[in-house]
């Protein structure tokens, strides 16, 4: 099929790298990459709560950075690296250790917000290994959390970087 | 909801952009970052027959400074702008603004182009580029053309682009003020602006204000100076007196509006606080004395 045609079509390949595996398909230009993630792909870790971008349930990292998977299409993701999720932690025996410290802290509920607010926290730290509690706070009002009041979370978060940083430390 | 069916296409050229936009009109859309217009697809509120995604044009990414301004290409995401150095030394009262933007989540796709050619009236960047004196370079088959923000901005979602026109990038004037600042008030972090001021001025040696922008965005239709509130400052002995005088001026002379988030009687004091807090802000930052 020449790219002219392509150009033209409901449905393009897509390929695209979750978690460190290599995805490829057919998808309908119109969907958004959270809907492809949870429905093509199939990891469900992915929320979809609002679809307008405002409560963060869907957040994932594209190359790196974190970003609403509802507010872009799954076509734009490809060539791109995707982390959901189901990708924090490098295997089943063991939670990330912000995983880890969520659960220490009750920092989770229902637990509907959790995959996006992990995934915020994990961007954060990635830029910012030792975040003040206003950085924090900025990087979770992009993330709804109607059941914990927050507090909780910005303990696992806050803990999470204190023993990141002690394990890089000693290491 | 789901965005309805729409045509793909993603061009490789400004060039074949504007084809693509000739040949349709209205009926196309331009996604950039998609930060406001991904939700209007996932709603429905928008139904374009034609969506032209224009971030895989090559060379539109980098912000450059220019002998008498520093431009900011349409694919420019506001992180980036956020993090950049050309814009820490340039363009302090943009970067201060741009941590008001939504969340990092969100900037870390959005771009600033995006969100001028949105025209959002609570928007921060488009009450940025009318207190800076911007101005938007706008590129259609019939050519280029360098539209002034306040110029450009309309209404409410309306702009000066014709249906056949694409924001290449915009331009603000390398113009050094001694002093700056934004202030904003919305009911939760990153919602949008009840209210945004943005304040730019140049104090001189004996501390008197030799120049003042005073911009405000109070849920009317478009950003706005307060030409009258400038002009009282000017040649005003930079202090909280002349500050209290210009902010009351500022709750009387803003277009206010008035929407379910508020009305515009709390708009006109939250113009006033805000302008008090930024002038007294811009005007710390010169290092005057501030009485």
């Amino acid at each position: 099929m020449s790219t002219e045609q392509l150009k033209t079509e409901a449905e393009r390949p897509v390929a695209f790298t979750v978690n460190g595996q290599a995805w490829r398909g057919w998808v309908e230009v119109r969907r958004t990459l959270a809907d492809v993630l949870r429905e093509e792909v199939g990891l469900l870790g992915t929320h979809v709560g609002c679809e307008h971008g405002v409560c963060g349930a869907c957040t994932v990292l594209v190359n790196g950075q974190a970003v609403r998977s509802c507010l872009m299409l799954a076509v734009q993701a490809d060539g791109c690296e995707i982390l959901t999720v189901e990708g924090l932690s490098e295997s089943t025996e063991r939670l990330h250790p912000l995983q880890e410290s969520f659960w220490d802290h009750h920092a989770l509920q229902c637990g509907f917000c959790t995959p996006g607010v992990l995934l915020s926290a994990y961007a954060l730290l990635q830029e910012n290994p030792q975040p003040t509690l206003e950085d924090i706070h900025e990087w979770l009002s992009g993330n709804v959390c109607r059941c914990t009041g927050y507090q909780n979370i910005v303990e696992a978060i806050s803990d999470a970087a204190s023993r990141l940083s002690a394990e890089k430390g000693g290491r | 909801m789901k965005p309805a069916p729409f045509q793909y296409v993603v061009p490789e050229s400004l060039e074949e952009v504007m084809d693509i936009l000739g040949q349709h009109g209205a009926e196309a859309k331009v996604l950039a970052g998609g930060q406001s217009l991904m939700p209007l697809l996932n709603m429905r509120l928008a139904r374009p027959a034609v969506l032209v995604d224009i971030n895989r044009l090559p060379g539109l990414d980098q912000i450059a400074v220019e002998d008498t301004a520093v431009e900011i290409p349409c694919l420019v995401r506001q992180r980036a702008a956020e993090r950049s150095p050309i814009v820490a030394e340039e363009l302090p009262l943009l970067r201060e603004a741009l941590r008001h933007v939504a969340h990092p989540q969100i900037r870390n796709r959005g771009t600033i182009c995006g969100s001028i050619a949105h025209a959002d009236p609570a928007a921060e960047l488009a009450l940025v580029l009318v207190a800076l004196e911007g101005e938007v370079v706008a590129v259609g088959r019939g050519g280029e053309r360098r539209i002034p923000a306040n110029a450009f901005f309309r209404g409410i979602f309306t702009t000066a682009l014709e249906a056949d026109e694409v924001i290449r990038s915009v331009r603000i004037p390398r113009r050094r003020f001694s002093g700056q600042a934004f202030r904003e008030f919305s009911p939760r972090a990153g919602d949008f602006a009840l209210v945004a001021v943005a304040v730019a001025l140049d104090v001189d040696p004996q501390g008197r204000v030799q120049t003042a922008r005073v911009a405000v965005a109070a849920g009317s239709d478009v950003p706005a100076r307060l030409t009258e509130v400038e002009a009282r400052l000017q040649g005003a002995q930079a202090g909280a007196e002349a500050v209290k005088a210009a902010a009351a001026q500022a709750r009387e002379a803003v277009q206010a509006g008035s929407d379910a988030h508020a009305s515009e009687a709390y708009r006109r004091h939250l113009t006033e606080v805000l302008t008090e807090e930024a002038l007294l802000a811009a005007m710390a930052t010169t290092g005057g004395n501030v009485a």
